[in-house]
């Protein structure tokens, strides 16, 4: 289960492009389905393994640290990631024993996510209108000063906004977490314009001959007939939320606003002198996907099909 | 963040005005939206200028200035790059980063590329790339405990196969020269699949028919894939190329919650540096200084890729 064994289907691959497509069985299809099977495998076992880890005691996992099955199985790890095992068990079960509060980092990964997804589609929406519908001196320039934002490295201007930050005395407060994110993000506005360019434009115009206004237009026809691409775009902004870590690290660092991703680290560095508690970690882990797994389950066909190139021709 | 990469973003801005039935009512009231559009940028224009315009004009500002957060930046002119190209620290992490980018991106692209093929031959399904995108989907943070577990020491299933294999364990975190190929391994995980689906989509753009006429014409199958495949791909693995790239560069998360820059200086990262200097040190101007640094071999890298590797053209034309 190492990633160096992917190597193998590159030199492979390039030995066999454009043949067989018809043809029911040979030997260099299933060939191809073996590199293709091993892939999904480095893809998606680790994840098994975590869910057995997180179902053993960690005792079990030093003695039984290749059984498939869980080690001495136990829900242990998951009640320890909720607080609701007591420290004494905790610690005999190899936790820390120390309080951490996982419940409270779920619903701030919630709010913060929620609020920046919500925040950013609507308004990235509104600036995506302007882009791709109405017609005003320096849209193009604009436009372009946006997408350049882009290329922008994240660190470079995390310095600055912390400094802005805190200067308004917003550290550690679930708005200067927020803050940066809602008002847009440079991907959203040019993924929605994008989409914008492509729709029909025959029922706005007509709206518009029987005197309907823009807000009007904006809100009862173009926002209607774009919810599959804003639905795609929430779903990708939600996901892209839930697994930032930088920023919440810098400025949500105190337990009321930190987030999941930050306090699996924190989760991580509290272990006593001696062995870590990887069941307890792995669970916390497991806990941390879930949402995403959840929402890659329920709209998986969605986020594959949202991967590719827009706009490229 | 997940992209969707565009060849040229400002192509299609102008296609409205060639729509007939537009123009006349564009002659009549030409730039006549200008109110209503201010009103619906107005809420991303406080975040432009708020978050990005003005920070990017405040670093550049701070590079040059002495800043430890208490009381005000004091300017200092070019010391803090006089600083910087003296300190052996920035010259390891420019060092170790370019190690961990060289790999990542060498063996991520070889094997998205390998991938995309494979899947454009014998499985276009949506169960496949799913399978294959889900590591991508995952935090960077889990990413790491997820490996931080699997390879441990100790413990560690790698480590168990490695000596089923009769090979000595390797501490792939706790040792200096397997430090930062651990790191790179994992972004290639977690990204391989990902890449992998750019590069499909491109492939799936190749018209079917010059296959057919290569056929046709006898050619070989390692003919077509140098004749078709990669000169038609070209522009999509070069924009694969700039954007993972430039995102390889950025690597911190999993430095962050696994080796914390160690052992010794091992994974100390240039983002790492900038976060230890800024942050831990509170040496706001020189952390600003490494970041512009890194913002200009950013830039440098995208450019020179686009122009040598010529992402925008293409052969399709």
């Amino acid at each position: 289960m190492t990633t160096t064994t992917s190597r193998a289907p590159q030199p492979a691959a390039a030995r066999r492009p454009a043949t067989t497509r018809r043809r029911p069985f040979n030997a260099r299809r299933a060939g191809a389905w073996a590199l293709l099977a091993l892939a999904i495998a480095v893809s998606v076992l680790p994840f098994l393994w975590v869910f057995r880890t997180a179902l053993s005691t960690n005792g079990a996992l030093a003695t039984q640290s290749a059984s498939l099955l869980p080690a001495d199985f136990t829900v242990g790890a998951f009640m320890r990631v909720f607080g609701l095992q007591s420290p004494a068990d905790a610690v005999a079960e190899g936790g820390s024993g120390a309080a951490i509060d996982f419940w409270l980092y779920l619903r701030n990964s919630i709010v913060f996510s929620s609020i920046t997804t919500a925040g950013a589609v609507f308004f990235s929406a509104m600036a995506a209108y302007a882009f791709a519908r109405l017609r005003w001196k320096g849209r193009n320039a604009v436009f372009s000063l946006f997408l350049g934002t882009m290329l922008v490295p994240p660190i470079f201007t995390a310095l600055p906004n912390f400094l802005l930050i805190k200067n308004l005395d917003l550290l550690n407060t679930m708005l200067g977490m927020v803050l940066p994110y809602v008002f847009m993000t440079p991907f959203a506005i040019f993924f929605l314009r994008q989409f914008f360019l492509n729709m029909s434009r025959e029922v706005e115009e007509a709206a518009m001959l029987d005197g309907a206004k823009h807000l009007r237009i904006f809100f009862q026809i173009v926002l209607p007939n774009a919810a599959a691409p804003i639905a795609t775009l929430a779903l990708l902004t939600f996901i892209g939320q839930w697994n930032e870590y930088f920023w919440p690290l810098l400025v949500g660092s105190q337990d009321e606003v930190r987030v999941l991703q930050v306090g699996l680290g924190v989760f991580k560095s509290q272990s006593p002198q001696g062995a870590p508690d990887w069941s307890g970690l792995m669970a916390a882990t497991l806990v941390s996907a879930l949402p995403v797994l959840v929402l890659f389950a329920a709209f998986g066909k969605k986020i594959v099909n949202s991967i590719g190139f827009s706009g490229i021709k | 963040m997940m992209t969707t990469l565009t060849k040229n973003p400002a192509a299609s801005s102008d296609q409205r005005s060639a729509r007939p039935g537009r123009i006349r009512r564009g002659g009549l009231r030409r730039y006549g939206d200008l109110k209503i559009a201010l009103f619906f940028i107005a809420p991303a224009m406080i975040g432009f200028v708020l978050f990005y315009v003005v920070p990017t004009i405040r670093g550049i500002y701070l590079s040059f200035t002495e800043y430890n957060i208490l009381g005000d930046p004091e300017w200092v002119g070019l010391d803090n790059y006089a600083a910087i190209a003296k300190d052996p620290l920035f010259w390891n992490s420019l060092a170790v980063t370019g190690q961990y980018v060289l790999m990542n991106i060498v063996l991520q692209t070889v094997l998205a590329l390998g991938l995309a093929l494979l899947m454009d031959r014998v499985a276009k399904s949506t169960l496949v790339r799913g399978a294959l995108l889900l590591p991508y989907l995952m935090s960077n943070v889990i990413a790491a405990l997820l490996w931080f577990w699997m390879l441990d020491y100790q413990i560690g299933i790698v480590n168990q196969f490695i000596e089923w294999a009769g090979l000595p364990r390797v501490a792939f975190f706790g040792s200096e020269e397997w430090a930062i190929p651990t790191q790179a391994l994992i972004n290639t995980w977690r990204h391989m699949g990902y890449t992998a689906l750019l590069i499909f989509a491109g492939l799936q753009a190749i018209p079917q028919h010059l296959y057919e006429v290569a056929k046709l014409d006898g050619a070989s199958p390692f003919q077509t894939f140098r004749k078709i495949t990669m000169p038609l791909l070209r522009p999509v693995l070069v924009l694969v190329l700039v954007v993972t790239v430039i995102g390889s560069f950025q690597v911190f998360d999993t430095v962050a919650v696994t080796t914390q820059g160690g052992p010794v200086n091992a994974t100390r990262v240039i983002q790492y540096y900038i976060y230890q200097r800024a942050f831990t040190e509170s040496d706001f101007g020189y952390g600003s200084a490494i970041a512009v640094i890194l913002f200009l071999i950013l830039a440098l890298v995208a450019f020179i890729q686009m122009k040598f590797l010529k992402g925008n053209e293409s052969d399709l034309d």
